[in-house]
């Protein structure tokens, strides 16, 4: 199978899968604005959102979707960089010179994938296991206490009560940045891996990527510091 | 006015290519700054041999920056320090006195060493093998206008070609990936019409090779267009990803 075979078929799963989720994290940045315009307009759209992506068949199969996106891209993420050590040889250069044109995040997306990895098991264990595992739990029989069912569409309160803690408002946003790096690099990478771009294109993608990278940190992190503000007015 | 310096040169010392290697240091006075740095090595072999010891083996041919042969990894970069030129191009006066310089061989596991500072680069020839070129009989020659083509693709083309195989792309990637190199000789020929009719099946086994051969997945740093003597573009990856997915989705 060439997608696994030849080197720029795994770079196309890598760039597909990578893509797929920017476009998720775009849908789910967008989202998380209303937790912030609920607030200030007394509203209650943010929590509808959660009930209708609560434990139900088509947000079921969106999110097993997203996790099996997850799983190709850090299962190829892992394949590819062990194939390219190997390339450069078990020798390694004494001294490695750095060129002013390549970006840092491009030498390092296995090391910020780590990061994000780490951040998106805080984030399931802050928010997915409070809302929609206690909904799939409670539907398989299994006892979770009423408060905790009652709150598993409350997003705007879990939110309130996460980022009332200033250690996870600092780990939210040390996750944010290293988000903002591998996408800085990724969304122009995946293009260029695609064959979509030519040196008229170049700067332009270059400048897509970081446009789509701080649009998508700067929506979720947005939440983040009102909650703190909020969590510090009250 | 001539100037001179004195410098120390840190080389990479391997007697064969299962040999285990070390650097060594050598001490060199009065080296002049007009001279080129191959120069520099000619003189410390001279100094190596009337002391009876192995001169350094090194790559070189041309030394005017055509024939790619010439492949030290200078301080950290292949070529050296100055961009744009080739190691034989490189002069003394790009260092300063009282300098330790450091000289490796091209590390990649696809360009094994054979001696000292001397690489195989063979794997780079059997990927052109594998489909680096033009199969019809073209007859006599036609004349030059004979085939209209567009100026753009005709300077795309021709900057592609400038590519001399000099093999500094896979050596400063750290993905050990020759992506670059084939990217340029895919380019140069798809790019013109004489090239084209087989321009899908070229990018297929020239990339089969290349991945045979053990290079890395070009994760797009751009190391090797910032090494590259011939500044080929980032650019023409772009292409030969466009040439290698096109032909596939054919298939
Ligand atoms: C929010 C989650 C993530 C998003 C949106 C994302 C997005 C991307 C994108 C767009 C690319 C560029 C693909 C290309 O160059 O063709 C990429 C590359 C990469 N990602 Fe991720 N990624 C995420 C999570 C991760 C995780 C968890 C890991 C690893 C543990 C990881 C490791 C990598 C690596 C190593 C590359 C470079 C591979 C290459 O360029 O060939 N990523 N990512
Ligand atoms: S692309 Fe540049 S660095 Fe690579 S082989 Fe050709 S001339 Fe050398
Ligand atoms: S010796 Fe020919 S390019 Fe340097």
């Amino acid at each position: 199978m060439w997608l696994t075979d030849s080197s720029i078929g795994r770079k196309l799963v890598m760039s597909i899968s990578g893509v797929a989720l920017v476009l998720f994290l775009l849908f789910h940045a967008t989202m998380n604005i209303f937790s912030i315009t609920d607030a200030l307009f007394g509203v209650e759209y943010y929590n509808a959102i959660c009930k209708f992506l609560g434990a139900n068949w088509y947000a079921l199969i969106a999110t097993l979707g997203l996790a099996f996106l997850v799983v190709v891209h850090i299962a190829y993420a892992f394949f590819l960089e062990v194939q390219n050590y190997r390339a450069r040889g078990r020798q390694r250069y004494a001294i490695e010179g750095k060129q002013p044109a390549v970006e840092w995040s491009s030498k390092n997306m296995l090391a910020l994938g780590v990061v994000i990895l780490l951040g998106i098991g805080l984030h399931l264990f802050n928010f997915w296991g409070k809302m929609q595992f206690v909904e799939i739990q409670h539907i398989f029989g299994i006892h979770v206490c009423e408060t905790a069912l009652a709150n598993a569409t409350n997003g705007v309160l879990i939110i309130k009560d996460t980022f009332a803690n200033p250690v996870y408002v600092v780990l939210y946003l040390v996750w944010l940045g290293a988000i903002w790096f591998h996408l800085t690099h990724g969304v122009w990478s995946a293009l260029h891996t695609m064959g979509l771009n030519n040196d008229t294109w170049m700067p332009r993608v270059k400048c897509i990527s970081n446009v789509v990278a701080t649009l998508v940190v700067l929506m979720f992190a947005a939440v983040v510091v009102f909650y703190f503000g909020v969590s510090l007015a009250a | 006015m001539e100037r001179t310096i004195n410098i120390k040169v840190k080389v990479w010392r391997q007697a064969g290519p299962k040999a285990k290697g070390h650097f060594e240091t050598y001490a060199l006075e009065n080296i002049s700054t007009d001279s080129s740095f191959l120069e520099m090595l000619d003189v410390l072999n001279e100094k190596l041999i009337s002391e009876r010891q192995e001169p350094v083996v090194f790559d070189h041919d041309c030394r005017e920056g055509i024939c790619g042969m010439c492949s030290l990894y200078i301080n950290g970069h292949p070529h050296g320090p100055d961009s744009e030129i080739t190691t034989c191009q490189l002069h003394m006066r790009k260092f300063k006195d009282g300098d330790t310089i450091t000289v490796e061989p091209w590390r990649s596991a696809a360009f094994p060493v054979i001696k000292d500072l001397m690489v195989d680069r063979r794997a780079y020839d059997k990927i052109i093998q594998a489909g680096g070129f033009v199969s019809v009989n073209t007859g006599g020659v036609p004349d030059a206008n004979a085939i209209p083509i567009p100026k753009r693709d005709a300077d795309l083309a021709m900057d592609a070609a400038s590519c001399i195989g000099c093999g500094a792309c896979a050596a400063a990637c750290k993905n050990g990936s020759a992506m670059l190199f084939v990217a340029a000789k895919v380019s140069q020929l798809a790019l013109l019409p004489q090239g084209k009719v087989e321009a899908a099946a070229r990018a297929k086994a020239m990339v089969a090779k290349m991945d045979e051969l053990g290079f890395g997945n070009c994760t797009n740093t751009g190391a090797c267009a910032a090494e590259c003597p011939k500044c080929v573009s980032l650019s023409n990856i772009a292409r030969l990803n466009r040439e290698y997915l096109c032909a596939k989705m054919k298939d």
